[in-house]
Protein backbone atom coordinates (compact mmCIF):
# COMPACT_ATOMS: atom_id res chain seq x y z
CA UNK A 1 0.00 0.00 0.00
CA UNK A 2 1.20 3.52 -0.75
CA UNK A 3 0.55 6.08 1.95
CA UNK A 4 -1.06 9.37 0.88
CA UNK A 5 2.21 11.18 1.54
CA UNK A 6 4.09 8.64 -0.52
CA UNK A 7 1.62 9.12 -3.31
CA UNK A 8 2.06 12.87 -3.25
CA UNK A 9 5.81 12.48 -3.33
CA UNK A 10 5.52 10.06 -6.21
CA UNK A 11 3.35 12.47 -8.20
CA UNK A 12 5.84 15.21 -7.49
CA UNK A 13 8.79 13.17 -8.72
CA UNK A 14 6.85 12.15 -11.82
CA UNK A 15 6.14 15.80 -12.50
CA UNK A 16 9.80 16.75 -12.17
CA UNK A 17 10.68 13.89 -14.48
CA UNK A 18 8.08 15.08 -16.98
CA UNK A 19 9.53 18.58 -17.04
CA UNK A 20 13.05 17.33 -17.57
CA UNK A 21 11.70 15.00 -20.23
CA UNK A 22 10.02 17.94 -21.98
CA UNK A 23 13.36 19.70 -22.25
CA UNK A 24 14.98 16.62 -23.73
CA UNK A 25 12.04 16.15 -26.09
CA UNK A 26 12.45 19.68 -27.41
CA UNK A 27 16.18 19.21 -27.82
CA UNK A 28 15.68 16.18 -30.06
CA UNK A 29 14.25 18.07 -33.06
CA UNK A 30 16.86 20.80 -32.65
CA UNK A 31 19.65 18.24 -32.64
CA UNK A 32 18.10 16.39 -35.59
CA UNK A 33 17.65 19.54 -37.67
CA UNK A 34 21.20 20.70 -36.99
CA UNK A 35 22.59 17.22 -37.60
CA UNK A 36 20.93 16.83 -41.00
CA UNK A 37 21.61 20.37 -42.14
CA UNK A 38 25.27 20.08 -41.25
CA UNK A 39 25.89 16.54 -42.47
CA UNK A 40 23.92 16.95 -45.71
CA UNK A 41 25.06 20.49 -46.25
CA UNK A 42 28.78 19.89 -45.82
CA UNK A 43 28.74 17.21 -48.45
CA UNK A 44 27.42 19.62 -51.06
CA UNK A 45 29.06 22.80 -49.94
CA UNK A 46 32.13 23.77 -51.94
CA UNK A 47 33.75 26.86 -53.31
CA UNK A 48 31.64 26.67 -56.47
CA UNK A 49 28.54 27.12 -54.34
CA UNK A 50 29.68 30.63 -53.49
CA UNK A 51 31.21 31.62 -56.80
CA UNK A 52 29.17 29.90 -59.52
CA UNK A 53 25.76 30.53 -60.97
CA UNK A 54 22.96 27.96 -61.05
CA UNK A 55 23.39 25.56 -63.95
CA UNK A 56 20.60 24.70 -66.40
CA UNK A 57 18.35 21.83 -65.35
CA UNK A 58 20.04 18.47 -65.87
CA UNK A 59 23.58 19.72 -65.55
CA UNK A 60 25.18 19.08 -62.21
CA UNK A 61 27.41 21.47 -60.31
CA UNK A 62 26.92 25.18 -60.15
CA UNK A 63 26.23 27.34 -57.16
CA UNK A 64 24.14 30.10 -55.74
CA UNK A 65 26.36 33.13 -56.21
CA UNK A 66 23.43 35.17 -57.45
CA UNK A 67 21.25 34.13 -54.52
CA UNK A 68 23.91 35.03 -51.98
CA UNK A 69 24.35 38.48 -53.48
CA UNK A 70 20.57 38.77 -53.62
CA UNK A 71 20.13 37.96 -49.95
CA UNK A 72 22.82 40.48 -49.02
CA UNK A 73 21.19 43.16 -51.14
CA UNK A 74 17.69 42.48 -49.85
CA UNK A 75 18.87 42.55 -46.25
CA UNK A 76 20.76 45.76 -46.93
CA UNK A 77 17.68 47.39 -48.45
CA UNK A 78 15.54 46.24 -45.55
CA UNK A 79 18.07 47.57 -43.07
CA UNK A 80 18.32 50.92 -44.82
CA UNK A 81 14.58 51.27 -44.47
CA UNK A 82 14.00 49.75 -41.05
CA UNK A 83 16.98 50.90 -38.98
CA UNK A 84 16.20 54.65 -39.02
CA UNK A 85 12.45 54.18 -38.61
CA UNK A 86 12.86 51.50 -35.98
CA UNK A 87 15.35 53.41 -33.88
CA UNK A 88 13.34 56.63 -34.01
CA UNK A 89 10.17 54.76 -32.99
CA UNK A 90 12.12 53.11 -30.19
CA UNK A 91 13.41 56.46 -28.95
CA UNK A 92 9.89 57.83 -29.03
CA UNK A 93 8.47 54.90 -27.05
CA UNK A 94 11.11 55.16 -24.35
CA UNK A 95 11.18 58.96 -24.14
CA UNK A 96 7.44 59.31 -23.95
CA UNK A 97 6.87 56.08 -22.05
CA UNK A 98 3.64 56.27 -20.12
CA UNK A 99 1.81 58.48 -22.58
CA UNK A 100 -1.19 57.11 -24.34
CA UNK A 101 0.28 57.59 -27.79
CA UNK A 102 3.50 55.77 -26.90
CA UNK A 103 1.41 52.86 -25.65
CA UNK A 104 -0.43 52.89 -28.97
CA UNK A 105 2.88 52.83 -30.89
CA UNK A 106 4.07 49.94 -28.73
CA UNK A 107 0.85 48.09 -29.37
CA UNK A 108 1.24 48.67 -33.12
CA UNK A 109 4.80 47.36 -32.98
CA UNK A 110 3.74 44.20 -31.17
CA UNK A 111 0.86 43.72 -33.56
CA UNK A 112 3.07 44.17 -36.60
CA UNK A 113 5.49 41.69 -35.09
CA UNK A 114 2.73 39.11 -34.92
CA UNK A 115 1.42 39.62 -38.46
CA UNK A 116 2.20 36.51 -40.50
CA UNK A 117 5.05 37.11 -42.91
CA UNK A 118 2.97 35.96 -45.86
CA UNK A 119 0.49 38.78 -45.16
CA UNK A 120 3.36 41.28 -45.17
CA UNK A 121 4.30 39.83 -48.54
CA UNK A 122 0.77 40.43 -49.86
CA UNK A 123 0.87 43.99 -48.59
CA UNK A 124 4.22 44.65 -50.27
CA UNK A 125 2.91 43.08 -53.46
CA UNK A 126 -0.06 45.41 -53.60
CA UNK A 127 1.97 48.49 -52.67
CA UNK A 128 5.28 47.92 -54.43
CA UNK A 129 4.72 45.39 -57.21
CA UNK A 130 1.23 45.98 -58.58
CA UNK A 131 1.70 49.69 -59.46
CA UNK A 132 4.89 48.94 -61.43
CA UNK A 133 3.67 45.66 -62.85
CA UNK A 134 7.01 44.07 -62.06
CA UNK A 135 8.59 42.01 -59.33
CA UNK A 136 11.62 43.84 -58.02
CA UNK A 137 14.42 43.73 -55.47
CA UNK A 138 13.05 46.98 -54.11
CA UNK A 139 9.69 45.39 -53.33
CA UNK A 140 11.43 42.49 -51.58
CA UNK A 141 13.53 44.84 -49.51
CA UNK A 142 10.40 46.80 -48.63
CA UNK A 143 8.63 43.67 -47.39
CA UNK A 144 11.60 42.61 -45.28
CA UNK A 145 12.01 46.16 -43.99
CA UNK A 146 8.45 46.19 -42.69
CA UNK A 147 9.12 42.96 -40.84
CA UNK A 148 12.26 44.43 -39.34
CA UNK A 149 10.88 47.74 -38.05
CA UNK A 150 9.01 46.40 -35.01
CA UNK A 151 11.92 44.19 -33.94
CA UNK A 152 14.36 47.10 -33.99
CA UNK A 153 11.88 49.49 -32.39
CA UNK A 154 11.23 47.19 -29.44
CA UNK A 155 14.93 46.38 -28.93
CA UNK A 156 15.85 50.07 -29.00
CA UNK A 157 13.11 50.90 -26.54
CA UNK A 158 14.10 48.20 -24.08
CA UNK A 159 17.77 49.11 -24.21
CA UNK A 160 17.13 52.83 -23.80
CA UNK A 161 15.02 52.13 -20.74
CA UNK A 162 17.97 50.26 -19.25
CA UNK A 163 20.17 53.35 -19.37
CA UNK A 164 20.29 54.72 -15.81
CA UNK A 165 18.05 57.74 -15.31
CA UNK A 166 20.88 59.58 -13.56
CA UNK A 167 22.78 59.87 -16.86
CA UNK A 168 19.89 61.63 -18.53
CA UNK A 169 19.30 63.81 -15.50
CA UNK A 170 22.99 64.72 -15.40
CA UNK A 171 22.86 65.88 -19.00
CA UNK A 172 19.69 67.87 -18.40
CA UNK A 173 21.21 69.43 -15.28
CA UNK A 174 24.14 70.63 -17.38
CA UNK A 175 21.67 72.55 -19.47
CA UNK A 176 21.32 70.15 -22.37
CA UNK A 177 18.04 70.21 -24.25
CA UNK A 178 16.01 67.04 -24.23
CA UNK A 179 17.06 66.13 -27.78
CA UNK A 180 20.68 66.78 -26.95
CA UNK A 181 20.45 64.60 -23.83
CA UNK A 182 18.93 61.76 -25.83
CA UNK A 183 21.28 61.88 -28.80
CA UNK A 184 24.57 62.67 -27.07
CA UNK A 185 24.18 60.83 -23.78
CA UNK A 186 21.41 58.26 -23.61
CA UNK A 187 21.64 56.85 -27.13
CA UNK A 188 25.43 56.39 -27.13
CA UNK A 189 25.17 54.56 -23.81
CA UNK A 190 22.71 52.12 -25.32
CA UNK A 191 24.35 51.92 -28.74
CA UNK A 192 26.31 48.67 -28.38
CA UNK A 193 23.14 46.89 -27.38
CA UNK A 194 21.17 48.44 -30.21
CA UNK A 195 23.80 47.34 -32.72
CA UNK A 196 23.48 43.80 -31.37
CA UNK A 197 19.73 44.00 -31.79
CA UNK A 198 20.10 45.20 -35.38
CA UNK A 199 22.45 42.33 -36.21
CA UNK A 200 19.97 39.84 -34.77
CA UNK A 201 17.13 41.42 -36.71
CA UNK A 202 19.16 41.25 -39.93
CA UNK A 203 19.90 37.58 -39.30
CA UNK A 204 16.25 36.89 -38.73
CA UNK A 205 14.98 38.54 -41.88
CA UNK A 206 17.75 37.01 -43.99
CA UNK A 207 16.01 33.71 -43.22
CA UNK A 208 12.57 34.87 -44.36
CA UNK A 209 11.03 33.30 -47.44
CA UNK A 210 7.32 33.95 -47.48
CA UNK A 211 7.45 37.74 -48.02
CA UNK A 212 9.82 37.31 -50.95
CA UNK A 213 8.03 34.75 -53.11
CA UNK A 214 5.90 37.32 -54.85
CA UNK A 215 7.84 40.53 -54.23
CA UNK A 216 11.49 39.91 -55.07
CA UNK A 217 10.39 36.71 -56.82
CA UNK A 218 13.43 34.83 -58.13
CA UNK A 219 15.96 35.31 -60.86
CA UNK A 220 18.10 32.66 -62.53
CA UNK A 221 20.61 35.25 -63.58
CA UNK A 222 22.99 37.49 -61.78
CA UNK A 223 21.37 40.80 -61.05
CA UNK A 224 22.09 43.78 -58.86
CA UNK A 225 19.38 45.94 -60.34
CA UNK A 226 16.85 47.25 -57.85
CA UNK A 227 14.07 47.20 -60.43
CA UNK A 228 14.55 43.63 -61.55
CA UNK A 229 13.45 40.46 -59.78
CA UNK A 230 16.28 39.16 -57.65
CA UNK A 231 17.19 35.77 -56.29
CA UNK A 232 17.65 35.04 -52.61
CA UNK A 233 19.03 32.10 -50.68
CA UNK A 234 15.73 31.28 -49.05
CA UNK A 235 13.59 31.34 -52.18
CA UNK A 236 16.27 29.39 -54.01
CA UNK A 237 16.28 26.73 -51.29
CA UNK A 238 12.49 26.58 -51.53
CA UNK A 239 12.57 26.14 -55.30
CA UNK A 240 15.26 23.50 -55.11
CA UNK A 241 13.73 21.61 -52.20
CA UNK A 242 10.34 21.28 -53.87
CA UNK A 243 11.88 20.41 -57.24
CA UNK A 244 12.29 16.87 -58.51
CA UNK A 245 16.05 16.68 -59.08
CA UNK A 246 18.58 15.01 -56.82
CA UNK A 247 21.16 17.67 -57.59
CA UNK A 248 18.75 20.43 -56.62
CA UNK A 249 18.13 18.78 -53.25
CA UNK A 250 21.86 18.68 -52.66
CA UNK A 251 22.10 22.39 -53.35
CA UNK A 252 19.10 23.09 -51.12
CA UNK A 253 20.86 21.46 -48.17
CA UNK A 254 23.96 23.51 -48.85
CA UNK A 255 21.83 26.66 -48.92
CA UNK A 256 20.20 25.68 -45.65
CA UNK A 257 23.60 25.17 -44.08
CA UNK A 258 24.65 28.67 -45.10
CA UNK A 259 21.42 30.12 -43.68
CA UNK A 260 21.73 28.27 -40.40
CA UNK A 261 25.38 29.28 -40.08
CA UNK A 262 24.43 32.93 -40.51
CA UNK A 263 21.79 32.66 -37.80
CA UNK A 264 24.02 30.67 -35.44
CA UNK A 265 26.99 32.98 -35.79
CA UNK A 266 24.87 36.08 -35.28
CA UNK A 267 23.14 34.67 -32.20
CA UNK A 268 26.43 33.59 -30.67
CA UNK A 269 28.01 36.98 -31.32
CA UNK A 270 24.97 38.74 -29.91
CA UNK A 271 25.07 36.56 -26.82
CA UNK A 272 28.73 37.28 -26.23
CA UNK A 273 28.15 41.00 -26.74
CA UNK A 274 25.21 41.11 -24.32
CA UNK A 275 27.25 39.27 -21.75
CA UNK A 276 30.04 41.79 -22.02
CA UNK A 277 27.54 44.60 -21.78
CA UNK A 278 25.98 43.13 -18.68
CA UNK A 279 29.38 42.83 -17.05
CA UNK A 280 30.16 46.44 -17.97
CA UNK A 281 26.88 47.61 -16.44
CA UNK A 282 27.50 45.56 -13.34
CA UNK A 283 30.89 47.16 -12.90
CA UNK A 284 29.75 50.66 -13.74
CA UNK B 1 4.80 55.35 -38.79
CA UNK B 2 4.28 51.99 -37.14
CA UNK B 3 0.62 52.72 -36.61
CA UNK B 4 0.30 53.85 -40.21
CA UNK B 5 1.78 50.57 -41.42
CA UNK B 6 -0.62 48.43 -39.40
CA UNK B 7 -3.63 50.46 -40.52
CA UNK B 8 -2.22 50.59 -44.05
CA UNK B 9 -2.00 46.82 -44.29
CA UNK B 10 -5.65 46.51 -43.33
CA UNK B 11 -6.84 49.18 -45.75
CA UNK B 12 -4.74 48.06 -48.71
CA UNK B 13 -5.69 44.41 -48.37
CA UNK B 14 -9.37 45.24 -47.97
CA UNK B 15 -9.27 47.44 -51.05
CA UNK B 16 -7.54 44.78 -53.08
CA UNK B 17 -9.95 42.03 -52.08
CA UNK B 18 -13.08 44.06 -52.89
CA UNK B 19 -13.79 42.27 -56.20
CA UNK B 20 -13.87 38.93 -54.48
CA UNK B 21 -15.82 40.20 -51.46
CA UNK B 22 -18.45 41.74 -53.72
CA UNK B 23 -18.72 38.73 -55.97
CA UNK B 24 -18.89 35.97 -53.38
CA UNK B 25 -19.86 37.67 -50.15
CA UNK B 26 -20.05 35.32 -47.22
CA UNK B 27 -20.39 32.23 -49.37
CA UNK B 28 -16.66 32.54 -49.99
CA UNK B 29 -16.16 31.21 -46.48
CA UNK B 30 -18.95 28.64 -46.56
CA UNK B 31 -18.27 26.71 -49.75
CA UNK B 32 -15.59 24.15 -50.12
CA UNK B 33 -14.89 23.98 -53.83
CA UNK B 34 -11.66 25.66 -54.85
CA UNK B 35 -11.37 25.54 -58.61
CA UNK B 36 -9.56 28.58 -59.99
CA UNK B 37 -9.87 27.38 -63.57
CA UNK B 38 -13.65 27.30 -63.35
CA UNK B 39 -13.67 30.51 -61.34
CA UNK B 40 -15.09 28.87 -58.24
CA UNK B 41 -13.57 30.01 -55.00
CA UNK B 42 -14.59 28.52 -51.65
CA UNK B 43 -12.18 29.03 -48.81
CA UNK B 44 -13.61 26.63 -46.25
CA UNK B 45 -10.93 23.94 -46.78
CA UNK B 46 -8.20 26.45 -45.95
CA UNK B 47 -9.90 27.61 -42.78
CA UNK B 48 -10.36 24.01 -41.75
CA UNK B 49 -6.76 23.09 -42.52
CA UNK B 50 -5.38 26.14 -40.74
CA UNK B 51 -7.43 25.61 -37.59
CA UNK B 52 -6.94 21.85 -37.52
CA UNK B 53 -3.16 22.03 -37.91
CA UNK B 54 -2.77 24.87 -35.40
CA UNK B 55 -4.96 23.30 -32.73
CA UNK B 56 -3.22 19.98 -33.15
CA UNK B 57 0.17 21.68 -32.94
CA UNK B 58 -0.86 23.43 -29.73
CA UNK B 59 -2.10 20.18 -28.20
CA UNK B 60 1.36 18.75 -28.75
CA UNK B 61 3.33 21.88 -27.94
CA UNK B 62 1.61 23.26 -24.84
CA UNK B 63 2.48 20.52 -22.33
CA UNK B 64 6.04 20.31 -23.60
CA UNK B 65 6.51 24.08 -23.61
CA UNK B 66 5.10 24.42 -20.09
CA UNK B 67 7.33 21.60 -18.92
CA UNK B 68 10.33 23.40 -20.34
CA UNK B 69 9.29 26.70 -18.76
CA UNK B 70 8.82 25.08 -15.35
CA UNK B 71 12.06 23.19 -15.63
CA UNK B 72 14.09 26.24 -16.55
CA UNK B 73 12.51 28.66 -14.10
CA UNK B 74 11.86 26.41 -11.10
CA UNK B 75 13.76 23.18 -11.20
CA UNK B 76 17.06 23.32 -13.01
CA UNK B 77 20.37 24.21 -11.40
CA UNK B 78 21.37 27.82 -11.98
CA UNK B 79 24.41 26.90 -14.05
CA UNK B 80 22.20 25.12 -16.58
CA UNK B 81 19.67 27.92 -16.89
CA UNK B 82 21.42 30.26 -19.35
CA UNK B 83 22.54 27.53 -21.76
CA UNK B 84 19.03 26.03 -21.81
CA UNK B 85 17.48 29.43 -22.49
CA UNK B 86 19.95 29.93 -25.33
CA UNK B 87 19.22 26.53 -26.83
CA UNK B 88 15.44 26.92 -26.75
CA UNK B 89 15.82 30.34 -28.34
CA UNK B 90 17.93 28.78 -31.05
CA UNK B 91 14.95 26.60 -31.85
CA UNK B 92 13.05 29.80 -32.60
CA UNK B 93 15.88 31.32 -34.62
CA UNK B 94 16.15 28.58 -37.25
CA UNK B 95 14.53 29.88 -40.45
CA UNK B 96 11.22 28.29 -41.31
CA UNK B 97 12.49 27.30 -44.76
CA UNK B 98 15.13 25.14 -43.06
CA UNK B 99 12.43 23.42 -41.00
CA UNK B 100 10.55 22.90 -44.23
CA UNK B 101 13.54 21.34 -45.96
CA UNK B 102 14.15 19.07 -42.99
CA UNK B 103 10.43 18.31 -42.95
CA UNK B 104 10.39 17.16 -46.57
CA UNK B 105 13.45 14.96 -46.46
CA UNK B 106 13.53 13.68 -42.87
CA UNK B 107 10.22 14.13 -41.05
CA UNK B 108 7.86 13.18 -43.87
CA UNK B 109 9.59 9.84 -44.63
CA UNK B 110 9.61 9.10 -40.90
CA UNK B 111 5.90 9.87 -40.61
CA UNK B 112 5.25 7.76 -43.71
CA UNK B 113 6.93 4.70 -42.23
CA UNK B 114 5.03 5.28 -39.00
CA UNK B 115 1.80 5.41 -40.99
CA UNK B 116 2.50 2.20 -42.90
CA UNK B 117 3.48 0.39 -39.72
CA UNK B 118 0.07 0.96 -38.10
CA UNK B 119 -2.03 -2.19 -37.87
CA UNK B 120 -4.91 -2.50 -40.31
CA UNK B 121 -7.74 -2.21 -37.83
CA UNK B 122 -6.35 1.12 -36.58
CA UNK B 123 -6.03 2.34 -40.14
CA UNK B 124 -9.78 1.86 -40.56
CA UNK B 125 -10.53 4.64 -38.05
CA UNK B 126 -11.47 7.93 -39.74
CA UNK B 127 -8.62 9.64 -37.88
CA UNK B 128 -6.06 7.51 -39.67
CA UNK B 129 -7.76 6.85 -42.99
CA UNK B 130 -6.32 7.47 -46.40
CA UNK B 131 -3.13 6.44 -48.13
CA UNK B 132 0.04 6.72 -46.05
CA UNK B 133 1.73 9.53 -47.95
CA UNK B 134 3.66 11.08 -45.11
CA UNK B 135 2.79 14.48 -46.53
CA UNK B 136 -0.23 15.64 -44.61
CA UNK B 137 -1.81 16.93 -41.45
CA UNK B 138 0.32 14.95 -39.00
CA UNK B 139 3.62 16.14 -40.44
CA UNK B 140 2.37 19.73 -40.53
CA UNK B 141 1.19 19.63 -36.93
CA UNK B 142 4.46 18.12 -35.74
CA UNK B 143 6.58 20.72 -37.47
CA UNK B 144 4.33 23.52 -36.24
CA UNK B 145 4.60 22.19 -32.71
CA UNK B 146 8.39 22.27 -32.90
CA UNK B 147 8.23 25.83 -34.14
CA UNK B 148 5.85 27.25 -31.51
CA UNK B 149 7.37 25.49 -28.47
CA UNK B 150 10.08 28.14 -27.99
CA UNK B 151 7.53 30.99 -28.14
CA UNK B 152 5.17 29.50 -25.59
CA UNK B 153 7.94 28.41 -23.26
CA UNK B 154 9.83 31.70 -23.26
CA UNK B 155 6.72 33.75 -22.46
CA UNK B 156 5.51 31.28 -19.84
CA UNK B 157 8.94 31.50 -18.29
CA UNK B 158 8.65 35.29 -18.05
CA UNK B 159 5.19 34.95 -16.56
CA UNK B 160 6.36 32.39 -14.00
CA UNK B 161 9.21 34.68 -13.08
CA UNK B 162 6.68 37.36 -12.13
CA UNK B 163 4.91 35.10 -9.62
CA UNK B 164 5.94 36.43 -6.20
CA UNK B 165 8.25 34.04 -4.31
CA UNK B 166 5.93 34.32 -1.32
CA UNK B 167 3.41 32.19 -3.23
CA UNK B 168 5.80 29.29 -3.50
CA UNK B 169 7.30 29.74 -0.06
CA UNK B 170 3.83 29.80 1.43
CA UNK B 171 2.99 26.54 -0.32
CA UNK B 172 6.20 24.90 0.86
CA UNK B 173 5.60 26.17 4.38
CA UNK B 174 2.24 24.40 4.35
CA UNK B 175 4.08 21.18 3.59
CA UNK B 176 3.42 21.07 -0.15
CA UNK B 177 5.51 18.86 -2.38
CA UNK B 178 7.41 20.41 -5.25
CA UNK B 179 4.64 19.58 -7.68
CA UNK B 180 1.99 21.11 -5.45
CA UNK B 181 3.97 24.31 -4.97
CA UNK B 182 4.56 24.66 -8.71
CA UNK B 183 0.94 23.89 -9.37
CA UNK B 184 0.05 26.80 -7.10
CA UNK B 185 2.46 29.05 -9.01
CA UNK B 186 1.04 27.91 -12.35
CA UNK B 187 -2.47 28.55 -11.11
CA UNK B 188 -1.43 32.01 -9.97
CA UNK B 189 0.05 32.68 -13.41
CA UNK B 190 -2.84 31.18 -15.36
CA UNK B 191 -3.91 34.32 -17.26
CA UNK B 192 -0.39 34.94 -18.47
CA UNK B 193 0.05 31.33 -19.49
CA UNK B 194 -3.20 31.34 -21.44
CA UNK B 195 -1.88 34.48 -23.13
CA UNK B 196 1.36 32.69 -23.98
CA UNK B 197 -0.50 29.74 -25.50
CA UNK B 198 -2.67 32.10 -27.55
CA UNK B 199 0.41 33.89 -28.83
CA UNK B 200 1.70 30.50 -29.93
CA UNK B 201 -1.65 29.91 -31.64
CA UNK B 202 -1.25 33.17 -33.57
CA UNK B 203 2.20 32.07 -34.70
CA UNK B 204 0.96 28.68 -35.78
CA UNK B 205 -1.94 30.15 -37.79
CA UNK B 206 0.35 32.35 -39.86
CA UNK B 207 3.30 30.01 -40.32
CA UNK B 208 3.80 29.56 -44.01
CA UNK B 209 6.85 27.96 -45.53
CA UNK B 210 7.40 24.90 -43.38
CA UNK B 211 3.72 24.02 -43.45
CA UNK B 212 3.44 24.55 -47.19
CA UNK B 213 6.26 22.11 -47.73
CA UNK B 214 4.87 19.24 -45.67
CA UNK B 215 1.07 19.47 -45.55
CA UNK B 216 0.48 18.14 -49.07
CA UNK B 217 -1.48 21.13 -50.39
CA UNK B 218 -4.80 19.55 -51.21
CA UNK B 219 -7.94 21.64 -50.69
CA UNK B 220 -10.12 18.81 -49.31
CA UNK B 221 -11.67 18.85 -45.87
CA UNK B 222 -10.81 15.69 -43.98
CA UNK B 223 -10.61 14.65 -40.36
CA UNK B 224 -7.78 12.24 -41.08
CA UNK B 225 -4.34 12.99 -39.73
CA UNK B 226 -2.82 11.34 -42.77
CA UNK B 227 -4.73 13.24 -45.43
CA UNK B 228 -2.94 15.96 -47.35
CA UNK B 229 -4.68 19.28 -46.68
CA UNK B 230 -4.10 22.98 -47.16
CA UNK B 231 -3.82 26.10 -45.02
CA UNK B 232 -4.65 29.75 -45.67
CA UNK B 233 -1.03 30.86 -45.58
CA UNK B 234 0.06 27.96 -47.77
CA UNK B 235 -2.47 28.62 -50.53
CA UNK B 236 -1.40 32.25 -50.75
CA UNK B 237 2.28 31.28 -50.88
CA UNK B 238 1.73 28.62 -53.51
CA UNK B 239 -0.74 30.12 -55.89
CA UNK B 240 -0.29 33.87 -55.67
CA UNK B 241 2.62 34.22 -58.08
CA UNK B 242 0.74 32.10 -60.62
CA UNK B 243 -2.69 33.63 -60.21
CA UNK B 244 -3.48 35.04 -63.61
CA UNK B 245 -6.86 36.74 -63.47
CA UNK B 246 -7.94 39.52 -61.14
CA UNK B 247 -10.67 37.59 -59.40
CA UNK B 248 -8.25 34.80 -58.49
CA UNK B 249 -5.75 37.35 -57.13
CA UNK B 250 -8.39 39.13 -55.16
CA UNK B 251 -9.69 35.87 -53.68
CA UNK B 252 -6.18 35.08 -52.45
CA UNK B 253 -5.78 38.58 -51.03
CA UNK B 254 -9.08 38.12 -49.20
CA UNK B 255 -7.70 34.96 -47.59
CA UNK B 256 -4.66 36.98 -46.54
CA UNK B 257 -6.89 39.73 -45.17
CA UNK B 258 -8.84 37.31 -43.01
CA UNK B 259 -5.60 35.75 -41.80
CA UNK B 260 -4.43 39.25 -40.89
CA UNK B 261 -7.60 40.01 -38.96
CA UNK B 262 -7.61 36.69 -37.11
CA UNK B 263 -3.97 37.00 -36.02
CA UNK B 264 -4.60 40.63 -35.06
CA UNK B 265 -7.44 39.66 -32.75
CA UNK B 266 -5.60 36.71 -31.23
CA UNK B 267 -2.42 38.70 -30.67
CA UNK B 268 -4.25 41.63 -29.09
CA UNK B 269 -6.16 39.33 -26.77
CA UNK B 270 -3.06 37.48 -25.69
CA UNK B 271 -1.10 40.71 -25.09
CA UNK B 272 -4.02 41.94 -23.04
CA UNK B 273 -3.95 38.80 -20.89
CA UNK B 274 -0.18 38.99 -20.39
CA UNK B 275 -0.36 42.70 -19.61
CA UNK B 276 -3.20 42.32 -17.15
CA UNK B 277 -1.16 39.64 -15.42
CA UNK B 278 1.85 41.96 -15.28
CA UNK B 279 -0.28 44.84 -13.98
CA UNK B 280 -1.96 43.02 -11.08
CA UNK B 281 1.52 41.78 -10.33
CA UNK B 282 2.92 45.28 -10.00
CA UNK B 283 0.08 46.31 -7.71
CA UNK B 284 0.48 43.33 -5.40
CA UNK B 285 4.24 43.69 -5.22
CA UNK B 286 4.65 47.44 -4.97
CA UNK B 287 1.36 49.14 -4.13
CA UNK B 288 2.97 52.54 -3.56
CA UNK B 289 4.84 52.69 -6.84
CA UNK B 290 1.93 51.37 -8.81
CA UNK B 291 -0.21 54.14 -7.47
CA UNK B 292 2.38 56.76 -8.26
CA UNK B 293 2.54 55.76 -11.93
CA UNK B 294 -1.25 55.86 -12.29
Amino acid sequence: MITPTGRRKLISSLFVAFCAGAVLLALIPLALVLFFVISQGIRSLNLAFFTHMPTPVGESGGGMANAIVGTLMLSGLAGAMAIPIGIVSGIYMSEYAGTRFAALVRFAADTLNGVPSIVIGLFAYVVAVLPFKQFSALAGGFALGIMMIPIIARTTEELLLLVPGTMREGALALGATRARAVFSVVLPAALPGIVTGVVLALARIAGETAPLIFTAFNNRFFSTSLREPISSLTVQVYTYATGPYEDWHRQAWAGALVLVSIVLICSLLARLATRRLERMHARG
Amino acid sequence: MLIAIVVGIGVVLTHQSMPSIQKFGLSFWRTEIWDPVAGEFGALPFIWGTLYSSVLALLIATPIALGIAVFISELCPAALRQPLVFVTELLAAIPSIVYGLWGIFVLVPAVRSLETSLPDNVRKLPLFSGPPLGLGMLSAALILAIMVIPFISSISREVLKSVPPAQREGAYALGATRFEAIRAALFYARTGIIGAVMLGFGRALGETMAVTMVIGNNPKISASLFAPQYTMAAVVANEFAEAADDLYLSALVEIGLVLFIITLIINSLSRLLIWSMARTEAIVAEPVEAEATV
